[in-house]
């Protein structure tokens, strides 16, 4: 198949775009450890009250200005919620769900996940900037969806 | 050579189409434009809404509407109107439908019908508000999951059809090429059919669980066999559009082929890369590791690659043609388009619509940009830009040319102005929408969430003007289409009486032939096959035998 000169030239440039954006998401994700959230641990849904850590949900200090939160979401709330950390925190938020699937979302970050029941999800954000931010389920879970939300202030 | 041409035309005159492949045609645009009509409301009713700006009632509430809109427009009236459009391509350009095809074709619209009741009147009893995407383990009722056999049962006996239609024209046209039309047909449904497998599977696991028959379901299964589907069917659409623009819009223009080899190329690795390409809704879902989602970023840009080659022909076709009717400079050939007709104008705004809608897509197909924008209306935005504009005006522009073809009718000039009123309104419409969905979602507002300040939260409070602008671009859709189905109706039984020809683009004079290798079809599936196994073997299999205990069934509507 004999191709169009200026047709090579345009498609030659257009895969080097992708390619550079795919080298740039392999640099982020391999090199910066800025992948997508991941987790690839697994626990009984219909036992999550039971099981470890989550019979416990709560915000936990771990390290020097570093914090895990364990949370569970169910339709339609997040335990805990309105959760309080100070400037400059590195928190891990570990979750899964109790029914059905939730989405987590910090508006106004990076922080986003889906959360499915039967799997852990984890996502680490920090806070540099006091304030107040809504936590919000992106992921429809039911009649009062749009009522599933929280807070997360930052002093 | 031109003699035959000439020859052909003549026929095709004299003979016309075949009255009873009309009447199934026209069927099936009827009712695809009665869905749109319904499914368009149902849109209206929630852009006021989320705006704020209007209350649903109890009784069929938000999240209902939308269930009913997503199933409506996705998947009746695309694949309504997929089947009519290429059912009347295959009788235009193989001669006619062989009877066992024609009946093909109506099994294939009874069975759609039979499962649309189903599903519709599930919904409306408040049984199935599980949205478009029925993610378990929230369940619906059963007859929700077998309505939704019946659609995927109709698809597949209209590629049966397709599939059958081909194979008798090449068995009565020995060593010729298929007409590129029906190329694309074939291909379309080839993809269609490969990208219902998952779904089909993941469904009838869903049938016995929603009748208390199974206890539990595997989430994370479901989820990933719907997505190796939800997003192949956005590229069936996109092949029925761009069917349209290799072939038709050329001819209406006044010009030639790209190049009938590079086009089928294109069909051809449409039909191979695409299925592994849903796997990107899935970004940052638990249970697969960051390697594999790395694995797919390859996988779902590599379907851009076609659409890139698809941008170069289409805008290499109007720079040939304005320049041999005279036009100089760089781009002198734009003034030679001729944007007064619809039929031109409605395909050429879906086009452009395709350059922010697929850099958008690929945008979105990286990891990490996708964690910014993942499920906020920033992807109803670009759903609504890709499918909403690109597709649906695409299929708007074939409408004002093939219903006076099939009714035996003519476009009025006074349609075609009423059409460019129309098209405008649609286009401008969604630029108000689809732009307001794309800014307020990178600002984090969800999609697929009823109206909401978040208990007068500040932030979810600074959504609400860029809704205000949501609410105006689906007003000025709803107006749109209430115009294009008069149009439709209007074409179908008022216009004036006429010849009206189905335009088909000729290749280029002295262009080189197509090489056999095109028609390859066998070497073709494999390689699809192979390109799905490599993107969700691996996943699949980990999901089955690493799975978590399964979800029991969730009622939360």
């Amino acid at each position: 198949m004999r191709m169009n000169r200026y047709e090579e030239i345009w498609l030659i440039l257009s895969v080097g775009v992708l390619v550079l954006s795919m080298v740039v998401t392999g640099y982020q994700t391999f090199a910066q450890g800025m992948g997508p959230p991941s987790e690839m641990e697994t626990i009984d849904p219909q036992k999550v009250d039971e099981t470890e850590p989550f019979d416990n949900p709560g915000v936990f200090e771990v390290g020097e200005n570093e914090y895990e939160v364990v949370m569970t979401l169910q339709a339609f709330s997040f335990t805990p919620s309105d959760i309080e950390l100070p400037v400059g925190a590195e928190v891990t938020f570990t979750m899964t769900s109790k029914d059905v699937i939730h989405g987590f979302q910090i508006a106004g970050t990076n922080a986003n996940a889906m959360v499915v029941p039967g799997h852990i999800q984890t996502i680490t954000e920090t806070f540099d900037e006091p304030g107040e931010y809504l936590v919000l389920c992106n992921e429809y879970c039911g009649a009062a969806h749009e009522m599933m939300s929280t807070t997360i202030t930052v002093k | 050579m031109a003699a035959k041409k000439v020859f052909k035309e003549k026929t095709n005159k004299a003979l016309g189409v075949n009255p009873d492949d009309a009447r199934l045609t026209l069927t099936y645009f009827s009712l695809a434009f009665i869905i749109l009509f319904i499914g368009g409301t149902l849109g209206l009713l929630q852009g006021l809404n989320r705006a704020g700006l209007l209350e649903l009632p109890a009784w069929f509430n938000y999240y209902q509407v939308l269930t009913a809109h997503g199933i409506l427009l996705i998947l009746i009236f695309t694949a309504l109107f997929m089947v009519g459009y290429f059912y009347a391509a295959l009788s235009h350009t193989l001669g006619g439908l062989i009877p066992v095809v024609r009946k093909m074709g109506w099994t294939a619209l009874g069975l759609m019908l039979i499962g649309t009741a189903f599903v519709v009147t599930t919904i409306v009893m408040d049984e199935a508000t599980v949205l478009y995407t029925f993610y378990p383990p929230m369940q619906a009722s059963p007859w929700f999951y077998i309505g939704l056999v019946f659609i995927v049962l109709g698809v597949w006996a209209a590629t049966i059809g397709v599939f059958t239609s081909a194979a008798s024209w090449k068995k009565r046209n020995k060593g010729e090429h298929l007409p590129l039309l029906a190329f694309f047909a074939v291909g379309a449904f080839l993809l269609l059919f490969f990208g219902s497998i998952g779904v089909t599977i993941e469904v009838l696991t869903l049938i016995p669980w929603a009748f208390g028959w199974t206890e539990t379901v595997n989430v994370m299964l479901s989820r990933t066999l719907f997505w190796s589907f939800g997003h192949t069917l956005v590229n069936v659409w996109y092949f029925t559009a761009i069917s349209a623009w290799y072939v038709i819009v050329p001819r209406i223009i006044g010009g030639r082929l790209f190049s009938d080899t590079l086009t089928r190329v294109v069909v051809v690795l449409l039909v191979i890369l695409n299925v592994p390409g849903g796997f990107h809704h899935q970004i940052i879902d638990p249970g697969f590791t960051e390697g594999l989602k790395f694995m797919h970023v390859f996988m779902s840009l590599s379907i851009a690659f076609p659409s890139l080659m698809t941008a170069f022909a289409m805008f290499a076709v109007f720079e040939r043609t304005g320049r041999k009717k005279g036009a100089k400079g760089l781009f002198g050939w734009v003034k030679k388009l001729p944007w007064g007709d619809v039929r031109f104008l409605a395909p050429m705004i879906a086009m452009i619509a395709f350059i922010p809608a697929g850099a958008g897509g690929i945008a979105q197909t990286n990891n990490q940009l996708n964690q910014v924008v993942h499920n906020t209306l920033w992807v109803t935005g670009h759903f609504h830009l890709t499918v909403g504009t690109t597709v649906v005006l695409t299929f708007f522009g074939i409408m004002y040319w093939l219903i006076p073809y099939l009714s035996k009718r003519e476009l009025t000039p006074k349609i075609n102005k009423l059409g460019i009123i129309q098209t405008i309104t649609w286009a401008v419409g969604m630029l108000f929408m689809s732009g307001a969905m794309h800014w307020v979602g990178l600002l984090g507002s969800p999609r697929r969430t009823s109206y909401t300040t978040y208990g007068d939260n500040a932030t979810a409070l600074s959504w609400d003007p860029y809704l205000f602008f949501l609410a105006i671009g689906g007003t000025l859709l709803f107006i749109g289409g209430g115009l294009m189905i008069y149009i439709v109706f209007h074409l179908m039984f008022k216009a004036p009486k006429g010849d009206t020809a189905f335009p088909i683009a000729e290749p280029e004079d002295g262009a080189s032939p197509t090489p056999k290798w095109t028609e390859r079809w066998g070497l073709w599936v494999v390689l699809a096959i192979a390109v799905i196994s490599m993107g969700y073997l691996v996943p699949i299999v980990d999901l089955i035998f690493n799975a978590p205990p399964g979800s029991p069934p969730f009622r939360t509507w």
